[in-house]
């Protein structure tokens, strides 16, 4: 994927923002891609956690907000086994995701569940869907 | 024996056949599980960004329950609840910083520090009562059960609060051999099954239910033993609709209901009618259970 970097498109601020509340030392990833081949939801994904991790360090701030890869991360923490550079990959991503979340915008809508689904789904399901998919 | 026991939600609704099974298991290996007086929800997931403490009060507030009732370890069940118990007492125990601020927001409690140990059933197992011993007290051992242990991803990630040490973890399978069974070597044990995402995204949580069951029976396993209610309903209740084309389901079970029926305890214990069709149609096939589950 070809991506513009320029002063129009990079922006430090979310950069230093993710770094803030995720408390990750960001810059020390190597882009060797371990995550993304570990990543159960890689697959799935528009953009690889090595990716994102990519975009964030580059300030492309659009691209990072843009990217769904962020909900769909279910914080397995089999990255973070693995990383050679020790970095705890779902905080960062959880961060992203806070991003958007403390915008006041839910990405699951509680009200949009079927009825029969709030009857069978146990509740961790549920609470923590809404820890990390609504405002 | 007596230890402190933290149910949480789901174990008093959905998931009575893992708590009830538990219990009574526990109690015929000589250890008495005491609910604790007070507790509330553990929050499920824990939070993993630094500017956010608030999240942190409600696990805190449980294992300060346990303390205040006397208790230095309390026994969970639940994965989830298990991850999100010892994360948050890691936390007291080795942030002082925000130890301090949580500690000074629940002024109304006595200052906790991380005194009470959060152990998993399983632990308990291989700690107090050992492989050993719990091979002898098996009265039904699962002879022939090829069962696939399932660890999930909450049992043993972060490494920090790993019920097993290393990289390659044997606490579950030691358990299916100690109840006579074989233990199924297979490549998913510790894949995600999607956890929440079975709301937001079913689609993604299907590729991972289906790698997981692919799997488990690539390795010709009869049945696979968990630990986790999100991974009961995903990979069990969930299969049928999430792998329609499969005809061949995979029963699923909680390990403590296997542990009850090696002990030998009554099948109301086990509250199998809480299983999905498949697990009850494999032990009616094994002519286990009466036809009026």
């Amino acid at each position: 994927m070809p991506i513009e970097i320029s002063l129009k498109t990079v922006d430090r601020e979310i950069t230093r923002k993710i770094k803030e509340i995720s408390g990750e030392p960001l810059t020390k990833c190597m882009q060797c891609g371990t995550c993304s081949g570990l990543c159960p939801m890689e697959e799935s994904g528009d953009i690889s956690p090595r990716g994102l991790i990519h975009l964030v360090n580059l300030g492309q701030k659009d691209l990072v907000i843009k990217a769904e890869f962020s909900w769909l991360c279910a914080s397995c923490y089999r990255c973070e086994l693995r990383c050679p550079r020790g970095l705890d990959i779902p905080k960062i991503v959880e961060a992203i995701r806070l991003l958007k979340l403390r915008l006041n915008e839910d990405y699951v809508k509680p009200f949009e569940i079927e009825e029969e689904r709030i009857y069978e789904l146990p509740q961790i399901a549920m609470v923590s869907s809404f820890r990390k998919h609504t405002a | 024996m007596k230890l402190g026991y933290y149910p949480g939600c789901t174990l008093k609704t959905k998931a009575k056949n893992l708590e009830d099974s538990a219990i009574e298991s526990m109690k015929a290996l000589g250890i008495e599980l005491i609910e604790l007086d007070r507790w509330n929800c553990c929050g499920a997931v824990y939070s993993l960004a630094d500017d956010d403490l608030v999240h942190i009060l409600a696990p805190v507030r449980d294992l300060i329950r346990a303390r205040d009732q006397g208790f230095d370890k309390v026994v969970v069940l639940c994965s989830m609840c298990y991850n999100t118990l010892a994360r948050a007492n890691l936390l007291m125990r080795e942030d002082e910083v925000k130890r301090d601020a949580l500690n000074n927001f629940m002024e109304e409690e006595n200052d906790y520090k991380g005194e009470v140990e959060v152990v998993h059933y399983l632990e308990v197992l291989r700690d107090e009562i050992g492989w050993d011993k719990l091979a002898e007290m098996v009265k039904n051992p699962l002879t022939d059960w090829k069962i696939a242990p399932y660890y999930g991803c909450t049992l043993t990630r972060p490494a920090t609060i790993s019920i097993d040490e290393g990289l390659s973890h044997t606490i579950f399978d030691d358990f299916i051999k100690a109840i006579g069974a074989e233990s199924v070597s297979w490549d998913e044990a510790e894949t995600c099954c999607g956890s929440y995402q079975i709301i937001a995204n079913p689609e993604a949580a299907s590729k991972t239910v289906s790698m997981i069951v692919t799997s488990a029976k690539a390795k010709a396993a009869d049945i696979l033993a968990l630990s986790c209610p999100l991974c009961e309903y995903n990979v069990g209740r969930r299969q049928a609709d999430l792998l329609s084309e499969d005809s061949d389901p995979l029963p699923t079970f909680y390990f403590t209901q296997l542990l009850a029926m090696a002990l030998g305890l009554d099948d109301k214990v086990s509250r199998m009618e809480l299983n999905t069709p498949q697990a009850r149609d494999w032990l009616k096939a094994k002519e286990l259970v009466s036809e009026a589950v």
